[in-house]
């Protein structure tokens, strides 16, 4: 059977070769692999498009092994956090507790800030954070971005939305 | 030929080009349209200069005519005319004179057509109302986006649709300080005090910087054409003054400017700093243009542009106003 799937490994190495081992070892054949190494998922993962020719039965099996070497399999052509949204912060961003701030947004499982770029000018002026967000889905992104929005207004962070979607 | 005896109410910028016009434009009004337009009255702080059968606009313009010792409302009260133009100073707070003005015009049945935001925002069903009570028009393209049409050409040539939402550019203040922030990368203090100098900021720039003038502007558009019943009070308000070149930076380096955005639309009605991607129409408006994005149910995105304020560009939605009623 030959199928085409998506993996993540880490940023280690010996990562790849750990990745084609095992479907050699389960009498797979690699047909085509595809490898940026300068991407990157929002986890800091490296993606990998691979299409190997395996015996069906043996599939579970090459996912498991892969699976104990901290190789993730994504599900065909599902990528998990989907949206993405950039906005602006601006105020006493780190002296109102940043870490909080982000982990508004993390803690909710369906969003997670992944980019985070701050400038500070002078003390007592007010930081600018230009941040990334992503969700799972639509619905997702518009509840993050409430949540941390409440989290803006209660810290008297100044929050710019893009226009388009909110 | 119609005859249609016009007064003008604050003779300030707008007022006096309207008079501008008014000379400028007459014969071919007369010609085309068959109306015959005349200012027969004018009243300001200073007094007031009336004449019946139209006062000489080149003296009137240097208050050369014979100045009464009357006020605006007796000549509003007292005066012959058949339609009022109001161009008082616009008060956020209470709306007056204006809201006197008009309604004292529209009660003895005068048509009023008038650039001035405050008593709109402030009491759009009080006074369309009485409007529509005293079978008068009351007209107010001039509120919003100066000479840029919107509210005559949502009413007029969107006829039959619904309108989704309205997002756009409202104060060309606000439009000229964020965009000379963004390109030159200077300190938004340096360029209000550029801007202030230059007299596209006022002394006080407080109404246009927080946002306020934008927000009367959406509560006009939320009350005429997207069928809301919204006081000014009850719109979420953000201003630019704590916009940093930082920010602006930022946003650049991924493909956005900022930009004061006035929107509503059932159930929202907002001013805010607002990220727009740089290919955007809104994003190309450099300076004090205006610029508005109209969503509506059969037509789609339909998007208009025009210069925002100005005492011509002000007059030109005036006198479109005027003859709109008579045609
Ligand atoms: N300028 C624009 O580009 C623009 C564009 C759109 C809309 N508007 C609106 O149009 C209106 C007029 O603006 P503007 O720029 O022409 O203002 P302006 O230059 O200040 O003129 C206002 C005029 O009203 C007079 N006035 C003040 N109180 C009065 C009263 N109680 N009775 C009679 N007259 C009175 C003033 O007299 P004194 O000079 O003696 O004080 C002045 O002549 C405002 O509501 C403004 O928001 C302006």
């Amino acid at each position: 059977m030959r199928i085409a799937m998506e993996i993540e490994l880490k940023d280690i190495p010996g990562q790849l070769l750990g990745a084609l081992g095992p479907i050699a070892d389960l009498g797979g054949n690699i047909i085509s692999i595809a490898h940026q190494r300068d991407r990157r998922t929002p986890r800091g993962t490296i993606p990998i498009k691979i299409t190997i020719e395996l015996p069906e039965k043996h599939l579970d099996e090459l996912i498991a092994r892969w699976h104990e070497r901290g190789i993730t399999v994504m599900q065909k052509g599902e990528e998990r956090l989907k949206e993405s949204v950039f906005l602006i912060l601006i105020g006493h961003i780190v002296h109102t507790d940043l870490k909080s701030t982000i982990d508004a947004v993390d803690s909710t499982g369906f969003a997670e800030v992944v980019d985070l770029t701050l400038m500070m000018p002078g003390i007592d002026e007010e930081s600018s954070a230009g941040i990334t967000i992503k969700a799972t889905g639509k619905k997702e992104m518009e509840r993050a971005i409430e949540i941390l929005e409440q989290e803006a207004k209660k810290k008297g962070l100044l929050m710019i939305k893009p226009l388009e979607g909110f | 030929m119609e005859q249609v005896k016009i007064i003008i109410v604050g003779f300030g910028t707008v007022g006096r080009g309207l008079a501008e016009v008014i000379k400028r434009k007459k014969d071919h009004v007369k010609e085309e349209l068959g109306l015959d337009i005349r200012l027969v009255g004018v009243a300001d702080l200073r007094g007031a200069m009336v004449d019946a059968d139209g006062l000489d606009i080149d003296d009137a313009l240097e208050w050369k005519c014979e100045i009464r010792d009357i006020d605006s409302l007796q000549l509003i009260r007292e005066g012959e005319y058949d339609l009022m133009v109001e161009t008082t100073p616009s008060n956020v707070e209470t709306g007056e004179p204006a809201f006197t003005h008009i309604k004292e015009a529209l009660m003895r049945g005068k048509h009023v057509v008038t650039s001035n935001k405050g008593p709109l925002a402030l009491y759009y069903r009080e006074l369309t109302d009485l409007a529509a009570r005293s079978g008068c028009s009351l007209k107010f393209e001039a509120t919003v986006g100066g000479a840029m049409p919107i509210i005559n050409l949502i009413r007029n040539n969107l006829a039959g649709n619904r309108i989704l939402s309205i997002k756009g550019i409202f104060n060309g203040t606000c439009n000229y300080i964020l965009t000379r922030m963004t390109e030159e990368g200077l300190p938004y203090s340096y360029v209000l005090s550029e801007a202030q100098s230059l007299g596209i900021a006022e002394a006080d720039p407080s109404y246009d910087v927080d946002g306020i003038d934008t927000a009367e502007k959406l509560t006009i558009l939320a009350n005429a054409v997207l069928g809301m019943d919204v006081a000014y009070n009850s719109v979420a308000v953000e201003g630019i003054r704590r916009i940093t070149p930082d920010a602006l930076r930022l946003a650049l380096d991924k493909g956005y400017v900022i930009k004061l955005i006035g929107e509503a639309r059932e159930g929202k009605i907002e001013v805010a700093p607002r990220l727009i991607p740089k290919d955007h129409p809104f994003a190309l408006m450099r300076g004090t243009l205006n610029i508005a994005e109209i969503e509506a149910d059969l037509a789609g995105p339909i998007t208009v542009m025009g210069r925002g304020a100005g005492a011509i560009e002000a007059a030109s939605a005036i006198f479109s106003d005027i003859i709109s009623i008579y045609r």
